[in-house]
């Protein structure tokens, strides 16, 4: 790996903040972007502790349980109504959740 | 039923002690109820311990209740006993905001898994408790609508995320609450509020219809007055459930099988990472240490076990455990970005409208519906898991979570249970930790088991600095709540610190 994270926290920069905003889909004023870089650069220049661990030859754990691929019984049940997903919705129209157009 | 009656009603009743009490016709489900609805009407202005009071449906819960018992035919020790459900578990047609402008509307079409036991165990709900937005957070400060305040001293926090289903316990609001733990967020908040918290073996309760953090981490458990209600609670909504995946799929022990029984040669690690003294400085790896009040009370009930019976090892270590705090705030906000993502503005929930695009009012219902603590997460999971960060991150700390994991089977393969304190300091004052990370560290003792998917207990163990409860929090290796309870009621029997109330 090239890009240690200890670098990466220290030179945590507004284009990435930016960037993760997109990808987030956060809008955000540039005083945000600012005030999350250096909240976020905080943040990760504890994390960073991490990288020092030796880990070689151990395998990630996904979760506490042991659990691996749990496959629910192919059988056929009753869904909700359609009102009753409906009736949550911003903005419905007859039985669907309606949007701005996604194409142009 | 005359006004006298009700008020005779004591608003510190154990479930145990309200179920006698109701089998015995010594009092009604209403008559219960109306004591727990008239107390929240009283303090929770002060307390502010509930998002919303379902007064009318607790009401016609409890007249059901009273036909169930009077005809004899309630099956469970819980049936009839008014509680608070913290407002991230879905109840159907109840207004479930789980603390966010986001889900400032949501009236769910149907119950999660527990709140169905416990409406078929003749439960009543008295209302949805306040919490952290998304239950992220450790204060109760984060919520959306209003900080809850702690019941011992309302300038000071209740803990969180599920602050508000402790300070209604705690304040004589509701008998038991259900609160949901990612990171310590049942047993901090019972520690800060002097009541007993439990949180659950990974996958012993069903997840189905609890607002998704960490999906991981999660799991939903009591806060109650003594260590045998959380008994009866817990055995009230565990076990398997189809709708959801990661639940375990055998039928739930008996928890209270083994109370009564005594501490007597029970092996207790007091793992030395557990013990260190107070840092001052909050160093994340080191950890910040024990208060000095925290430390005393803590010393205090080691001894108290020790003397009944119980032989402490304090030699036991696990190192990785000090990688806990990193490992945590790698794994939670990863998994949070991507649960998170379902918050569209379209399917249910917030949903601004008026931009130039869909893109556009997207981001415009994100950045209305999320606070802050909830957006630095997203974020920072986002990026934890991005390309080239991967491994580095998201990965790394899946393999340090193995380490962890691994020293907790070693220790277990000496010792019974682990004992530790569940919070370094007692209950801070409102406002007064500002800084994320070191509001982080209040979860410094109680997040290792939840990255080991262990069960853990808060009990009571005294005061300390400023006349504030203290917790102790014993861990048990995977699916051995039976035992947890058995340590833990033991301990509870040793002290009066369960029989003590606020003045609220």
């Amino acid at each position: 790996m090239t890009d240690s994270p200890q670098s990466a926290a220290a030179a945590f920069s507004s284009d990435q903040v930016r960037h993760l905003a997109t990808l987030c889909r956060i809008g955000m004023t540039p005083e945000e972007v600012e005030e999350f870089r250096a909240e976020l650069a905080s943040i990760l220049g504890h994390i960073e502790a991490l990288a020092a661990v030796d880990t070689a030859g151990v395998p990630p754990t996904a979760n506490g349980a042991d659990l691996l691929n749990v496959q629910a019984r192919d059988a056929a049940r009753p869904s909700l109504p359609v009102d009753a997903v409906l009736a949550n919705a911003p903005q419905r129209e007859a039985d669907y959740f309606r949007v701005q157009a996604v194409l142009e | 039923m005359s006004d006298a009656n009700r008020s005779s009603v004591d608003p510190w009743l154990s479930i145990a002690a309200a179920a006698r009490g109701l089998r015995d016709g010594e009092f009604t489900s209403l008559e219960l109820t109306r004591a727990s609805l008239d107390r929240i009407r009283a303090t929770d202005e002060r307390v502010r311990a509930f998002v919303t009071v379902t007064e009318e449906a607790a009401l016609e819960e409890a007249a059901r209740a009273d036909e169930l018992i009077g005809r004899g035919d309630a099956s469970s020790a819980l049936a009839g006993v008014p509680i608070g459900l913290k407002d991230v578990l879905m109840t159907e047609g109840v207004r479930t905001t789980a603390g966010s402008r986001m889900l400032e509307e949501l009236r769910p079409p149907y119950d999660a898994t527990v709140v169905a036991r416990l409406r078929e165990a003749g439960v009543v709900s008295v209302g949805k408790t306040n919490m952290d937005e998304f239950a992220m957070g450790s204060s109760t400060e984060h919520s959306a609508w209003f900080p809850t305040a702690n019941p011992w001293d309302l300038e000071r926090v209740p803990g969180g995320s599920s602050g508000g289903s402790a300070a209604a316990v705690a304040g004589g609001q509701c008998i038991a609450a259900l609160g949901s733990d990612t990171g310590g967020s049942i047993r901090q908040p019972a520690a800060f509020c002097g009541v007993v918290g439990l949180k659950p073996t990974y996958g012993r309760v069903s997840r189905y219809g609890l607002i998704a953090f960490a999906s991981s981490l999660d799991q939903i458990g009591p806060f109650t007055r003594t260590v045998e209600d959380a008994a009866l609670l817990l055995q009230a909504v565990a076990g398997p459930d189809p709708l959801d995946s990661t639940c375990i799929d055998e039928p739930a022990p008996d928890f209270g099988a083994r109370l009564g029984e005594g501490l007597d040669g029970l092996r207790i690690a007091a793992p030395r990472q557990f013990f260190q003294a107070s840092g001052g400085d909050g160093d994340a790896r080191a950890g910040r240490g024990m208060d000095d009040g925290v430390a005393a009370a803590i010393e205090a009930a080691l001894d108290q076990l020790a003397g009944a019976g119980a032989r402490i090892d304090r030699g036991a270590s696990l190192p990785s455990v000090a990688h806990s705090l990193p490992v945590y705030y790698v794994l939670a906000p990863s998994e949070c970005s991507a649960n998170l993502a379902r918050y569209d503005g379209v399917k249910y929930g917030y949903g601004a409208r008026g931009g130039e695009s869909m893109w556009e009012d997207m981001e415009a219902t994100r950045r209305r519906g999320f606070g802050r603590e909830v957006k630095r997460r997203i974020l920072l999971g986002a990026y934890a898991l991005s390309a080239g960060y991967y491994d580095a991150y998201y990965l790394q700390a899946q393999k340090v979570r193995t380490l962890i994991r691994r020293e907790f089977d070693a220790v277990f393969e000496q010792a019974d249970l682990i004992v530790a304190p569940t919070t370094p300091s007692v209950a801070f004052r409102q406002g007064e930790i500002t800084d994320p990370y070191q509001m982080y560290l209040n979860d410094i003792y109680t997040i290792p088991a939840n990255i080991a998917g262990l069960p853990a207990i808060s009990a009571p163990c005294g005061f300390a600095e400023a006349g504030m409860p203290v917790g102790l929090q014993l861990v048990a290796n995977r699916n051995q709540e039976a035992l947890l309870l058995q340590a833990a009621h033991a301990f509870e029997q040793l002290n009066q610190w369960s029989s003590l109330h606020p003045g609220v």
